[in-house]
């Protein structure tokens, strides 16, 4: 597609590093969202009247400042906004580079890209789909598996992860998470324009790393525990 | 040694292309790749066919006209160009497939000759500075930081060869106009052009059909001149500036 004219009236805001920084902006959104999710889940470890306590308070946050669910729905709200900034960038920087190189090679080797890196489009694919599964489950149908209770936040959970496949769907779910993770922090570093110089690299791969193992591991700690039968109902 | 050549082979930039085998024997270790590409088009013109377009200039590894996919990697196994790989690097009996940089903002004029004007546009865009010519300007009237002139002649190695476009899945310049980018923007000189010359470039290069960057490093890898992604940043880092100056 290559042209032979220059580009007239260039702006800034049309180009496809804008669209790479609203990605890293969602992203950053997602990174603070489940690092509080992830913390909410760990309540389960306190028992059923912590933990439902805790979601409780979710809803009742900044009364009566605000109404009841107040705080919840503007985190819904700013959720769904990010969610659709970051899909909508990706699947149009993914179209971009399909485009890009049409034909392809017949030999192509990977020399300095990680595992990570080349899954994060289909990894994303992956959590969006997970996410309309766990919005199912757990928040808009609540749909209890094994046919228990659905209202009580805390045996919702128990009774989904002593399901051996729900467990399953969940962990693969994290792997991708802590995946997109790994990579996605380092890449929006990079994308903000925070890494410079050698040292600043360095860092933002590591704070991948930390935030990949803490989330995700976070978030699969419950799961795990719940299948080994350490909480329980 | 013996080797098998496995060639993009393609009349023009209209005709379908495919991929040729051609046996070679009596290479030298010593030869260049680009020396061994000579001998097998005297055994090509010595049968009356039609000899593998390539291109190449220097020879020295400084022009950057020389580029091509060797065994899927740009300028094959050593960081170095296409004209500097020398065939020790290969062993006897090894089978190597040559393709043209894969770019449909680089299309291949013949066999592996690609058009890569795409560039030149991106410079012709942004990648200069305005400057009276004339007698040479007094050396002390613009003093540079040490460390900002190091990293501007480090990056400044940029030859433009087109590799890291080549490496990247996403077909995107990036690399290259972050070296370009950065080379002008740490000097003073490359100050009052500094936004403009990054919207225009950025602009350029989406319009050519390049894709966009998601930082995984392949370019790095492949560039010859060991240009470190470092560039990408900056160039990220100059676009927000100009989008905050209301570009």
């Amino acid at each position: 597609m290559a042209t032979t004219t220059l580009v007239t009236g260039a702006r800034a805001s049309r180009s496809t590093i804008t669209l790479k920084l609203l990605m890293a902006a969602s992203g950053i959104v997602f990174i603070l969202f489940v690092l509080l999710h992830m913390y909410g889940n760990l309540k389960a470890f306190a028992g059923h009247d912590a933990y439902n306590e805790y979601a409780h308070h979710l809803r009742t946050l900044g009364e009566p400042m605000l109404p009841y669910e107040g705080f919840l729905w503007i985190l819904r709200a700013a959720l769904i906004v990010a969610l659709v900034v970051h899909a909508y960038s990706a699947f149009a920087l993914w179209s971009r580079a399909s485009k890009a190189r049409t034909q392809k090679y017949v030999v192509k080797r990977n020399l300095a890209s990680s595992f990570s890196s080349r899954w994060m489009r289909w990894g994303g694919v992956t959590i969006l789909l997970f996410l309309v599964w766990h919005l199912l489950n757990f928040t808009v149908g609540k749909v209890n598996v094994t046919g228990g209770a659905t209202n009580d936040p805390y045996n919702l959970l128990v009774d989904t992860f002593d399901t051996w496949w729900m467990t399953a769907i969940y962990l693969v779910a994290m792997f991708a998470l802590g995946m997109h993770l790994h990579h996605g922090t380092w890449s929006a570093a990079q994308t903000l324009g925070l890494t410079n110089n050698a040292r600043a690299r360095r860092n933002a791969k590591t704070l991948g790393w930390i935030l990949a193992v803490v989330i995700a591991g976070g978030f699969s700690l419950v799961p795990i525990f719940v299948l080994a039968g350490v909480i329980t109902k | 040694m013996r080797l098998t050549l496995k060639i993009w082979r393609q009349p023009d930039a209209q005709t379908k292309g495919a991929m040729h085998t051609y046996e070679l024997d009596g290479v030298s270790e010593d030869m260049s790749f680009l020396e061994m590409l000579d001998v097998l088009n005297e055994d090509l013109i010595s049968k009356g066919e039609d000899p593998v377009a390539f291109d190449s200039d220097c020879r020295e590894g400084i022009c950057g006209m020389c580029g091509l996919m060797i065994n899927g990697q740009a300028h094959g196994p050593e960081v170095t160009t296409t004209c500097q790989l020398h065939m020790r690097s290969f062993k006897d009996g090894d089978e190597v497939v040559i393709e043209p940089w894969r770019a449909d903002a680089f299309p291949v004029i013949k066999d592996l000759v690609v058009d890569r004007g795409a560039f030149d546009r991106i410079i012709q865009a942004g990648g200069f500075i305005s400057v009276n010519t004339g007698s040479a300007p007094e050396a002390h009237s613009v003093p540079v930081p040490r460390d900002d002139a190091t990293r501007a002649f480090n990056v400044a190695t940029c030859i433009g060869c087109g590799a890291c476009v080549a490496a990247c899945p996403n077909g995107s310049a990036s690399l290259f106009m972050g070296a370009k980018v950065t080379h002008l923007g740490e000097l003073p000189q490359g100050q009052p052009e500094r936004d403009a010359r990054v919207v225009g470039m950025v602009a350029q290069h989406d319009a050519e059909g390049f894709g966009g960057c998601t930082n995984i490093g392949e370019c790095t890898a492949a560039c010859p001149k060991e240009i470190p992604l470092d560039v990408i940043s900056r160039l990220n880092w100059d676009l927000h500036a100009a989008l905050r100056h209301g570009h």
